[in-house]
């Protein structure tokens, strides 16, 4: 729960978290060492100095650790862990939903665990869908279409074996996708961050909700034109959100232009935990105003109050079916606490 | 000490050379991103430039263009008797090394790499965004000169050219903004339309906000990549330690990257 500063309780649901293990035993090789260094980069890169982890603990961080994170030191009140599996990088997977899922056991009131395969597997991958749905009982993937599998280094989300997938998930019920566009490395002649897939898959899957984390950054301005005609297109503001602190002005460009084309209902807070931490995002967060000047050139969109609460944990309830008011009861009853230390 | 000071004035000649190669993405120069690691020269007047990603993901055909755009350039340099690029540590390193150093040209090596890919629709889309990126400067500038929409969108090239600007993002963008009007047969004489639009097209005055609106999205998207690459290879090798006054980041290769100063500071 944030409290603001003048006493108002603000339901935060943080909606792009990981439990991974990126630590050297879990590398398979050089790629795995290089994957969470360039994630350690982001970290050093856009955290506050005061924030800033040592490496061994950011390659592998304890189930106290994120506990602590989110809801004791952090304001979470739910957090959704995403699963990232990399298996040409890691052994054991880079954070899989069995993982996850067994550290949430500790707190499942406020965890949602999500599931990810690849749709490059073909048949395995329908299996894993079904494997997924009635072990875990998952109401969402995250899709991770720069991921490399043998000498595929990359996919789109319109592709065949990719639409074969979709339509189980929609037949069983998992209805959000969200979508990682990292840099997809081959074909080279495309452009690495394309988002045009999004496009086609969102209109022939009406029923399923297209979350695109980093809102579709650094491709904002196609992203932005595709969710404006989509209306299952959400934005997850995960790694536009630290820029509040490096770029703060920077930052209010981009707000304005997702309040302007995709509007305040479908915007997603997300910390990107383990890269930053929700305290210091959602208290700058709510402090935060969009100069004036970046306003009028966006028809005077600001980030009020009521938009603030939508975008930390409202729209994401929507879309998770979570009745905000029961679980804030449910999560009094069960008030954060640390294990003895 | 002769041979020394000598071999200092070409490796800056290379320096100086080297900011004609942009980072496509960017459309920023190769070396104000500090993407360029080393530049060595042999007393047989051989060079040798080794450069560096934010990441090791960044992506391929923009290292590919990056690593032949770098030989073109030092090849262009009259004195020069061979070169050899190293990109390090990447995940296509490899690849690209041997096809910028094999000798072969570009279309050849790139195509050879992916399958008989050609670059030239995604080349085409990031020239666009960099034009988009130049004349959003220039015309802001203008904006902030007083002039109204008509007198902007109706300006000549030989009138662009003859205005005084006074920031620096503006005349650093002026010759650029230029250079690709020219490049894309856009606008080459003094009579020509100053602001075209990248289709050839021109903006009605009443258009003008709403041509600004798009080119600010444009800009947008390139700041993130531009902050990020830039913020990336500032603490690609950097460490955090927990001391006494709190965390601070440590440069764990420091000693292995040669110290240098950037080529205008030389002079």
């Amino acid at each position: 729960m944030y409290k603001t500063p003048d006493g108002k309780e603000i339901f935060v649901i943080d909606g792009h978290v990981h439990f991974w293990d990126g630590s050297p035993e879990n590398q398979a090789n050089i790629h795995g060492k290089q994957f969470i260094d360039c994630f350690y980069a982001y970290h050093t890169n856009l955290s506050p100095q005061e924030e800033l982890w040592e490496k061994a603990r950011f390659e592998k961080y304890s189930e106290d650790d994120i506990y602590r994170d989110l809801f004791v030191d952090g304001p979470d009140d739910m957090a959704i862990i995403q699963s990232t599996y990399l298996l040409d990088f890691y052994k054991n997977g880079f954070s899989s939903i069995e993982r996850s899922t067994g550290m949430a056991a500790r707190h499942p009131e406020r965890f949602i665990v999500n599931g990810s395969f690849d749709p490059r597997d073909g048949e395995k991958a329908l299996e894993y869908i079904h494997y997924m749905k009635e072990t875990f009982d998952i109401q969402g993937v995250k899709m991770y279409t720069a991921e490399w599998n043998g000498d595929s280094k990359g996919w789109a989300l319109n592709d065949p074996s990719a639409y074969r997938c979709f339509e189980l998930c929609d037949k069983l019920g998992i209805r959000n996708i969200h979508v990682h566009k990292g840099p997809t490395i081959i074909p080279l002649s495309k452009d690495a961050f394309c988002v045009d897939d999004v496009d086609y898959a969102a209109t022939d899957f009406q029923n399923l909700n297209w979350i695109v984390e980093h809102c579709g950054l650094p491709r904002l301005d196609d992203f932005c034109w595709i969710a404006t005609q989509e209306t299952n297109v959400y934005a997850g503001l995960a790694v536009a959100m630290p820029f509040i602190h490096s770029r703060p002005r920077y930052f209010g460009e981009v707000m304005a232009e997702l309040l302007w084309w995709i509007g305040e209902d479908k915007l997603l807070f997300g910390s990107d935990y383990a890269i930053w931490t929700p305290k210091w995002l959602v208290e700058q967060f709510w402090a935060y105003q969009i100069p004036e000047d970046i306003s009028a050139e966006r028809g005077g969109v600001q980030l009020t109050d009521e938009i603030k609460e939508k975008i930390l944990g409202l729209n994401a309830a929507r879309l998770y079916g979570i009745d905000v008011e029961a679980r804030k009861t449910q999560l009094a009853g069960k008030p954060v606490q640390i294990a003895a230390e | 000490m002769h041979v020394a000071n000598l071999m200092a004035e070409l490796e800056m000649d290379v320096w100086d050379c080297l900011a004609a190669v942009p980072d496509p993405e960017l459309d920023e120069p190769i070396t104000d991103m500090n993407f360029v690691e080393r530049v060595t020269v042999s007393e047989d007047q051989r060079v040798r430039v080794d450069f560096r990603l934010p990441t090791y993901w960044c992506s391929p055909n923009f290292a590919f263009l990056m690593a032949f755009g770098i030989r073109t350039e030092v090849l262009a340099l009259p004195w020069v008797r061979g070169v050899e690029v190293r990109l390090r540590d990447h995940c296509l390193g490899e690849e690209v090394n041997e096809g910028v150093n094999s000798g072969r040209p570009f279309h050849e090596i790139f195509a050879e790499n992916c399958g008989g890919a050609v670059l030239g629709e995604v080349s085409e889309k990031f020239l666009a965004k960099a034009f988009d990126r130049r004349q959003e400067v220039m015309l802001l500038a203008l904006e902030a000169q007083g002039l109204a929409a008509a007198e902007i969108v109706a300006m000549r090239l030989g009138a662009l050219k003859r205005t005084r600007f006074t920031g620096e993002t503006e005349q650093r963008q002026l010759p650029r903004y230029l250079d690709i009007l020219a490049r894309r047969g856009l606008a080459r004489d003094d009579a020509d339309p100053a602001f075209p639009t990248w289709e050839g097209g021109r903006i009605a005055p009443e258009q003008l906000r709403a041509h600004l609106g798009r080119l600010r999205s444009t800009r947008i998207s390139m700041e993130f990549s531009g902050a990020l690459c830039r913020g990336l290879a500032e603490t690609r090798y950097k460490e955090v330690q927990i001391g006494p006054e709190g965390p601070t980041l440590v440069d764990f290769i420091a000693g292995r990257v040669p110290p240098r100063d950037a080529p205008e500071t030389r002079r």
